[in-house]
């Protein structure tokens, strides 16, 4: 009988306990699961709380509800990974053995990383990377009687890399239905060099926000944010003024990671990335935002990263040689306002292309071009999250490892006006 | 993928100017890189800077952050965007003949 113990009842650690749950017998192994919270927030939902679109009812749930009912759950705070020991010392001094360890303890904000940042923190600065931070922000944005609103990304990588775009394209669509937007300027300010990181998605988005008068600021490190004087004041200099400034702060790993020393410079557990077990630890495995794998930090990633995980978990309990099947996947929707959405689908090697994503039944979905059909989708998520993702049953017809069918190489990449319209696009 | 002209030297690049083959790099080719990406003159500091991150390039499999290398204290993070202006880990990683640092995605 071995013990499995996962650290974070989080998206990824849920779903984990699942996988292990259907595919290795009781008599084999026992699931333990510690998280310091007894609720499990649908993050995506943080994005459309501010705007009214979602009640902060709808997006806090009983963990347990999702939990295996094999599964043992601790809520405790982990204070430190003992790898080398086999042990996790708990905050209330318990200790907990393991044959194997699932590190799935995420990310989070870390505004304090950013000087003056907490000055103005909740009051003229706000996040919605957090549910309070959300919340507050719904209330500051009804309040708004107009000026200069500057979304912020401090440094990447960060979670859902998109969420920050998709939360500048509302916000022209909220304050258009306000009848306010002439009175609201929307900067978007960027520590990468275009509006997204991969070229030709970067160059359709940066598009978009120019059809819908967002300005774009790039290449911005914020040294420091003067929050008496409302400014974002970069390494070069350049000074960003706002008058609402939403930010998301850097992203680090849990600090129980840093604390056990098993961290990389943002606390970020170094994993192998095809076979996401630790590059450490034998019996160590790291899934979701906790890792420290270039593939983006999303729900959708970790649901493909678990296919992967599941098989090598069993593969090494039986001494096995370790699948290298992960991929990069990465699914997901962008909600550009009005009621539509693109949808991008990449991995480690390929980055998003235009094209179409097939799904049969359903039907294609167009890749990187907006729809009311993919905003459709984006709200589908939020049900597949509940009922599928988190309980580990595989979406029909999605596979773990990208495909190539459907997507158009851009011959050349033109970008401007129209964003991805303006591609001329050719079948491979 | 491609090759690039850089001064008077013809490299393996990427679509983004990145050296695909670091066999090629020598201290000159760095010095034209640098002056495509508006850097006049490579002075001591930007070397220090260079031969830290070719070693942990080699090291590591990938080159730093700007965290990282800040993190190091080999370059203080104000002096860092002082000396390769603009994205300095991108842009240290390019003269210095490496591979976009991740972390862009
Ligand atoms: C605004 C926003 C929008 C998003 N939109 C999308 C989207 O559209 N699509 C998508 O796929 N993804 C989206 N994401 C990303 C997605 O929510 C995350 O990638 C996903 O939740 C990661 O799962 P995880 O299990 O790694 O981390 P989490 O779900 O964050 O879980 C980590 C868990 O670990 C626990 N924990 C950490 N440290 C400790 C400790 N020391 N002791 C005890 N417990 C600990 C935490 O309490 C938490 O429950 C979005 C995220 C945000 C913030």
């Amino acid at each position: 009988m071995k013990k499995i113990l996962i650290l974070g009842g989080g998206t990824a650690g849920t779903m984990m306990a699942n996988h292990i749950a259907k595919k290795i017998p009781a008599r084999e192994a026992s699931i333990t699961v510690v998280d310091r919270d007894p609720w499990h927030y649908y993050q995506p939902g943080f994005l459309f709380i501010p705007f009214g679109m979602y009640t902060k009812e709808q997006v806090k749930k009983e963990k347990k509800r999702f939990l295996p009912k094999r599964a043992e759950f601790v809520q405790s705070e982990v204070a430190a990974i003992e790898a080398a020991k086999n042990r996790v010392k708990l905050a209330d001094g318990k200790t907990l053995e393991y044959d194997y360890l699932v590190i799935a303890t995420g990310c989070k904000i870390a505004p304090e990383e950013t000087p003056g940042m907490t000055d103005g923190w909740r009051k003229s600065v706000f996040d919605f990377y957090t549910y309070e931070g959300s919340c507050a922000l719904a209330e500051a944005l009804r309040s708004f009687r107009g000026g200069k609103l500057v979304v912020h990304v401090n440094e990447m990588p960060i979670k859902c890399p998109v969420a920050p775009l998709e939360f500048a394209f509302l916000a022209d669509a909220y304050f258009t239905k306000r009848k306010m937007r002439a009175n609201v300027d929307i900067t978007y300010v960027t520590p990468l060099p275009g509006a997204f990181t991969k070229p030709i998605a970067s160059k359709a988005i940066g598009g978009l926000m120019n059809k819908k008068n967002i300005d774009l600021v790039t290449d911005f490190s914020a040294e420091r944010i003067d929050a008496a004087k409302k400014e974002l004041v970069c390494y070069d200099g350049r000074v960003v003024p706002f008058d609402l400034l939403v930010t998301i702060p850097t992203n680090m790993g849990a600090s129980v990671i840093a604390d056990s020393g098993m961290g990389d410079e943002l606390n970020f557990v170094p994993t192998e990335k095809n076979s996401l077990r630790s590059k450490t630890f034998e019996n160590v495995f790291i899934i979701g935002d906790a890792t420290n794998v270039p593939a983006s930090k999303a729900g959708a990633v970790a649901h493909f990263e678990a296919e992967t995980l599941i098989k090598n978990l069993i593969r090494s309990m039986k001494g096995e040689e370790l699948l290298q099947t992960f991929d990069g996947h990465a699914n997901c929707f962008i909600e550009t306002g009005f009621g539509k959405a693109i949808l991008i689908d990449f991995n480690y090697d390929q980055e998003p292309l235009p094209g179409s994503f097939p799904l049969p039944v359903i039907g294609p979905m167009s890749l990187l071009k907006e729809s009311v059909f993919n905003h459709l989708g984006k709200l589908a998520f939020e049900w597949m999250y509940w009922n599928v993702i988190i309980k580990a049953i595989p979406i029909p017809m999605i596979g773990a490892r990208m495909s190539m069918t459907g997507k158009k190489i851009p011959a050349t990449i033109t970008g401007g006006e129209n964003g991805i319209e303006d591609l001329r696009d050719v079948r491979r | 993928m491609g090759s690039k002209t850089y001064g008077t030297f013809v490299v393996e690049t990427n679509d983004e100017g990145f050296m695909t083959n670091f066999q090629q790099w020598n201290k000159d080719i760095a010095a034209a890189i640098a002056k495509q990406e508006g850097i006049a003159e490579l002075t001591a500091p930007h070397w220090k800077v260079i031969d830290y991150m070719q070693k942990e390039s080699a090291a590591k499999g990938s080159a730093p952050s700007i965290r990282a290398m800040t993190k190091s204290g080999v370059v203080g993070t104000k002096e860092f965007y002082d000396l390769f202006p603009g994205g300095p880990a991108k842009k240290a990683a390019k003269i210095a003949g490496l591979k976009k640092p991740v972390g862009c995605v």
